[in-house]
């Protein structure tokens, strides 16, 4: 065949769609699949060509990622003409993006832009007049991911991405000036110190990984939580944003008395909302500690939603509750407007700023809820950043590119505590800047020269 | 009145390092040639400093040596100095130096070249190229001879309308004093060649009997030495020392006060330099907080007091020349023999050569050394072999020979210079290379030598050697997987001395000898006398063992190159009709016109999604049954 490595990616449109499919081609297509998928009957154990498979993927500890129908198509009677295995989980970013994860971490590599059409073509698939057709799309999206790989650039992980793999540009000069120009007086750099480089370096590589902002508003999903006093309609607003068909629920264990969480999809984005128990003075001790809980994840939410009763005058446990909105992302929801409002607007606008959206509902007519949704999307992604599967993908070949790099680095330093010659452990690091610098296309050669040259006092 | 003065081949323009190798590599394969040098006194002479080889240039000459040229053979029979460089790191950049001794080094080449069938010198300057019908079909020298020919290689060096600048004195000089080639530059215009301009420099030249060597320090040659050709194992030789002083505050000072009448500051100079070979004016202004910089003091040769001090290379005027040099320590008292300068002249853009190194425009015009931008007798060595094979290999009808980035230094150099292009003279240098644990100094002849023997440089005598040394080494590393050793009671006591963690069971001597303070000399004490007596043999058999696992992660990155390079792309697919590839990347594809998938991936500005996109347009070509079907 064609081609040596197996591509992944997702095959399905951004977000909205009722099923998700990652699609994978290439000769460890099922070898991946064996690997992340468990069998769903413990009768049949074994993949059949042309056959949907019911199971689950799970990740490294077994955890379940999601519930899915798997379909396996043996080359070369498949879209690639390569082994071709599609995963259908459902919609939605969380549970498409975590698969896809897993499938890159399984040694499958992210596909380019109209790479599964290329293959079809180069491997005879498919015909001369599609093949313009995939020209222009690689063309078109290579754009597109090229303008969500910019809007990354302002402060998000190609920045760091970039300033890291100066580091070891940086580091490498010193290394392979020494070997370019042993006679100059030049300070061979001590072992111990590039060792020491070289672990803040995957120190930061490992902190980007779990931390960086986008990543995890994309991974994990903005944290929202909705308060308000019991009877306000909470859960209403709850059940009205979680759709029933492309909700996914996760009970969270031990809280379900008080807390309930779920996982909802607006317009590509991923919202945790979390439904808190009615805040009040009580005396009660079980209501407190779910009080008590509240109260932290009001604290560590990205939103706060405040749905008031707008059939009621304000009451001081309503001002109580707008306190918390106090210098924080939040919304407030007026709800019942089907009924006599009794609620002065232009109150709570005094209490809490002019910069707090106020949004009225009827939530039992299912008034008002787009707003909500549009409201929610706006805050965040005050279309600065578009949301789309091409700024996930981009962020996931950051981190694919960041956990290669992290792997070689790994082997430097390995290479390091063997005590191996400096040159060698050079070659790890020079992968480790390829890997990095895959994502815009730089080479290593000509920044580490330049970089010698400009360091270092050299020549005859 | 021009007259017909001989028919040849190939015609080779110009004696210096490439000239020599690529009108040897003609005659050697069978083709009548001629070497044409504007003086015959200059033949493979070393303007500049007077050592061959270092970092990276040291595994250059051991290439041109394992493919059947003639540089390494020469160095070895004059070299007054020799020492294998960065000993102290891995194998892969261990590079060999000699200092030669300038002279004798001129006189074997010429020698050389005299003794060589199908080969004649001709003293004379080319001054036009034939071309007929896009193929080159002779030279003209300034005479008025006429010379025919299939195949012709333009090694000029630096004599292209080349100026020699020292201070506010200038001339229109080649190096030492030897005529420059003033009209062959128009000629190249007139063929279409766009022509930019380099500069390169060189320090004066002393009196060794002016100099204190009391305040200096003592640079020996190695005392085992080892020679750059495969075919001399080892050589006895009595060695001359280097000798290593520094330069003070007050040289800078003089320099600081004397910028003004610096060449490369008031601007007279418009050539572009190279940031590696910094004349001392451009070190002490652009790393002014460095309070001194090295000067080695490396003889010229053993039958002349003339000695080249390396660090001092300058074009200031040469008043400013004699007080700086004055305030090195040593050097209080130095006569100047021969004054430092700035040399400036033409050469052509080497994006505009094939990888064979062949022009894209004229068939059979073949360009070779440093008028292709490079700088380095070992360079020029290279790229002149490669241009010698090519023009046979173009006479023959047959493909050139390419070597890519993972076979050898050379494929390094060339590709670099014709993929990229470079706007400085272009220096090797072992960071440029991608798979340096591939591209050893101790394995060239592995690499290379069946290569050379294949195209028909590498003689049998030369090969022979190859395939017994080839054969020594397999027969070896099969014995050693096979030979165990078990832990005895003296084997553990070897290995405790060692400091060489103790076996428990049996192992292999191949196992053993992967442990880094595990030599092949220790192999022999554990199990007795090897196979192997040649220190080549032996050197080969340690490294490949002990480095295996990088190699051969180095092997498998090599294989997913090797797989890009293997795409071929037809040299005249016009890129503009190309829809679907970025106008920057069709502007870049249509200058450089790539042989290959994997080298259009390495021009600067075309992208991977580019690339894509060429790989299905190729496709469609193909199954177009070949039209342009854009």
């Amino acid at each position: 065949m064609f081609f040596e490595d197996t591509i992944a990616a997702i095959a399905t449109p951004p977000g909205e769609g009722g099923i998700g499919i990652v699609r994978i081609s290439g000769s460890k297509a099922l070898d991946i699949a064996k690997e992340v998928f468990v069998f769903g009957s413990k009768k049949n154990q074994t993949f059949k060509d042309r056959y949907l498979h019911y199971g689950k993927v799970v990740d490294e500890e077994g955890n379940i990622i999601d519930e899915v129908l798997l379909a396996y198509m043996k080359g070369p009677r498949s879209y690639t003409a390569e082994d071709v295995v599609e995963i259908h989980c459902h919609g939605g970013i969380i549970p498409i993006t975590s698969i896809l994860k897993e499938v890159i971490k399984k040694g499958a590599r992210l596909a380019e832009p109209g790479e599964f059409t290329k293959r079809a073509f180069l491997n005879g698939r498919i015909d001369l007049v599609q093949a313009e057709a995939v020209m222009d799309l690689i063309c078109a999206k290579t754009e597109k991911l090229a303008k969500a790989s910019i809007n990354q650039m302002e402060g998000g992980l190609s920045g760091h991405i970039k300033r890291m793999r100066e580091r070891l540009i940086d580091i490498m000069a010193h290394i392979e000036v020494t070997i370019d120009y042993p006679e100059e007086d030049i300070d061979e750099v001590a072992s111990q110190s590039i060792r020491n480089d070289i672990n803040h370096i995957v120190n930061d590589i490992e902190n980007l990984l779990s931390t960086a902002e986008h990543g995890r508003l994309i991974r994990q999903g903005i944290k929202a939580v909705i308060i308000g006093k019991t009877n306000v309609g909470k859960s209403s607003l709850l059940n009205a944003l979680v759709k029933e068909e492309r909700a996914i629920v996760t009970d969270i264990p031990g809280t379900t008395r008080d807390v309930i969480e779920e996982f909802i999809n607006i317009k590509g984005v991923a919202v945790r909302i979390i439904d808190t128990a009615g805040i009040r003075e009580t005396l009660d001790q079980v209501e407190q500690i779910g009080i008590q809980r509240s109260k932290q994840n009001i604290e560590h939410a990205d939103l706060i939603i405040t749905v008031l009763d707008a059939s009621s005058p304000l009451e001081d446990q309503d001002r109580e509750i707008l306190e918390y909105l106090k210098d924080r992302k939040a919304l407030v929801i007026l709800n019942k407007i089907d009924k006599p409002v009794k609620l002065d607007r232009k109150q709570i606008e005094e209490l809490i700023g002019s910069e707090i959206p106020i949004v009225e509902t009827s939530l039992t007519l299912g008034k008002g809820i787009d707003k909500v949704e549009d409201i929610i999307y706006k805050m965040f992604f005050r279309g600065e950043l578009e949301i789309s599967d091409d700024l996930m993908i981009t962020n996931i070949r950051h981190q694919e590119a960041l956990n290669k790099a992290r792997r070689y680095l790994l082997d430097a330093l390995e290479g390091i505590d063997n005590e191996l010659p400096m040159d060698i452990v050079s070659i790890d690091l020079r992968s480790a800047v390829d890997s990095l610098g895959a994502i815009t296309g730089e080479t290593v050669t000509e920044d580490l020269i330049d970089k010698i040259f400009s360091e270092f006092c050299l020549g005859k | 009145m021009r007259l017909k003065a001989g028919d040849f081949d190939i015609i080779v323009i110009g004696g210096g390092h490439a000239g020599c190798e690529a009108a040897l590599a003609g005659a050697r394969m069978g083709y009548k040639t001629a070497v044409f040098a504007t003086n015959l006194d200059n033949i493979a002479m070393l303007a500049c400093n007077p050592s061959i080889g270092g970092t990276s240039k040291g595994h250059l000459v051991r290439e041109v040596d394992a493919l059947g040229g003639q540089m390494g053979l020469n160095i070895d029979k004059c070299f007054i100095q020799i020492r294998m460089l960065n000993t102290g790191k891995g194998p892969a950049v261990h590079s060999l130096r000699a200092q030669a001794d300038k002279h004798d080094y001129h006189r074997l080449m010429k020698s050389t070249l005299e003794k060589q069938e199908n080969l004649e010198i001709i003293q004379g300057e080319v001054t036009e190229i034939l071309v007929k019908n896009g193929r080159v079909t002779g030279a003209v020298t300034a005479i008025g001879d006429i010379y025919t020919c299939k195949a012709a290689i333009v090694a000029t060096g630096v004599y292209l309308k080349s100026r020699i600048i020292i201070g506010e004195y200038s001339v229109n000089s080649g190096p030492n004093g030897y005529s420059p080639a003033n009209r062959l530059s128009d000629n190249l215009r007139d063929l279409g060649f766009k022509l930019q301009r380099f500069k390169t420099g060189t320090p004066a030249r002393i009196d060794g009997n002016s100099i204190d060597y009391e305040k200096m320090i003592p640079q020996h040659g190695d005392k085992e030495i080892i020679p750059f050709s495969f075919l001399n194992d080892t050589i006895e030789r009595e060695q001359v020392p280097c000798w290593l002083t520094y330069t003070t505050k007050k040289t800078h000072d003089i320099i600081r006060e004397n910028l003004h009448r610096a060449p490369m500051y008031s601007g007279s100079i418009e050539g572009v330099g190279a940031r590696y070979c910094p004349s001392i004016e451009d070190k002490v202004v652009r790393f002014s907080d460095k309070e001194s910089h090295q000067v080695f003091i490396e003889p010229e040769g053993k039958y002349t007091n003339e000695m080249y001090p390396q660090g001092l290379s300058t074009s200031m005027p040469i008043d400013v020349q004699r007080e700086m040099y004055r305030s090195v320590p040593g050097l209080e008292n130095v006569r100047i023999m021969r004054p430092a300068y700035a040399i400036e002249y033409d050469c052509i853009y080497s994006k505009d050569l094939k990888l064979s190194l062949e022009s894209k425009a004229i068939d059979g015009l073949f360009f070779a050394g440093q008028i292709n931008g490079s700088s380095g007798y070992e360079e020029a060595a290279a790229q002149g072999i490669m241009a010698g094979i090519n023009a046979v290999q173009y006479i023959r009808g047959e493909e050139p020979l390419i070597l890519d980035r993972s076979q050898a230094y050379i494929g390094v150099l060339i590709d670099d210079l014709v993929t990229k292009g470079t706007n400085e003279p272009y220096r090797m240098m072992t960071s440029r290379a991608e798979y340096r644990l591939l591209l050893r100094q101790d394995n060239a002849d592995m690499r290379l030598t069946e290569i050379g023997y294949k195209v028909g440089l590498v003689d049998e005598k030369r090969y022979d050697w190859f395939m017994k040394k080839r054969e020594r080494i397999d027969k070896e590393i099969k014995r050693l997987k096979e030979f165990i050793i078990s832990p005895t009671e003296e084997v553990l006591k070897y290995l405790e001395k060692k400091g060489s963690s103790l076996i428990k069971s049996g192992i292999s001597l191949y196992e053993l000898l992967k442990r880094p303070e595990i030599t092949y000399n220790d192999i022999e004490h554990l199990a007795g006398p090897g196979e192997l007596k040649l220190r080549q043999d032996r050197e080969q058999v340690e490294v490949s063992i002990k480095y295996e696992g990088y190699i051969k992660k180095q092997l498998r990155q090599a294989k997913q190159f090797k797989k890009m390079e293997s795409k071929r792309i037809p040299i005249d697919l016009d890129y503009s009709k190309i829809s679907g590839l970025r106008l920057e990347a069709r502007q870049k594809l249509n200058e450089i016109k790539p042989e290959s998938i994997g080298q259009a991936s390495r021009i600067s500005g075309v992208s991977p999604a580019d690339i894509s996109v060429l790989m299905i347009y190729l496709e469609k070509m193909k199954r177009d049954g070949g039209r342009d079907g854009a």
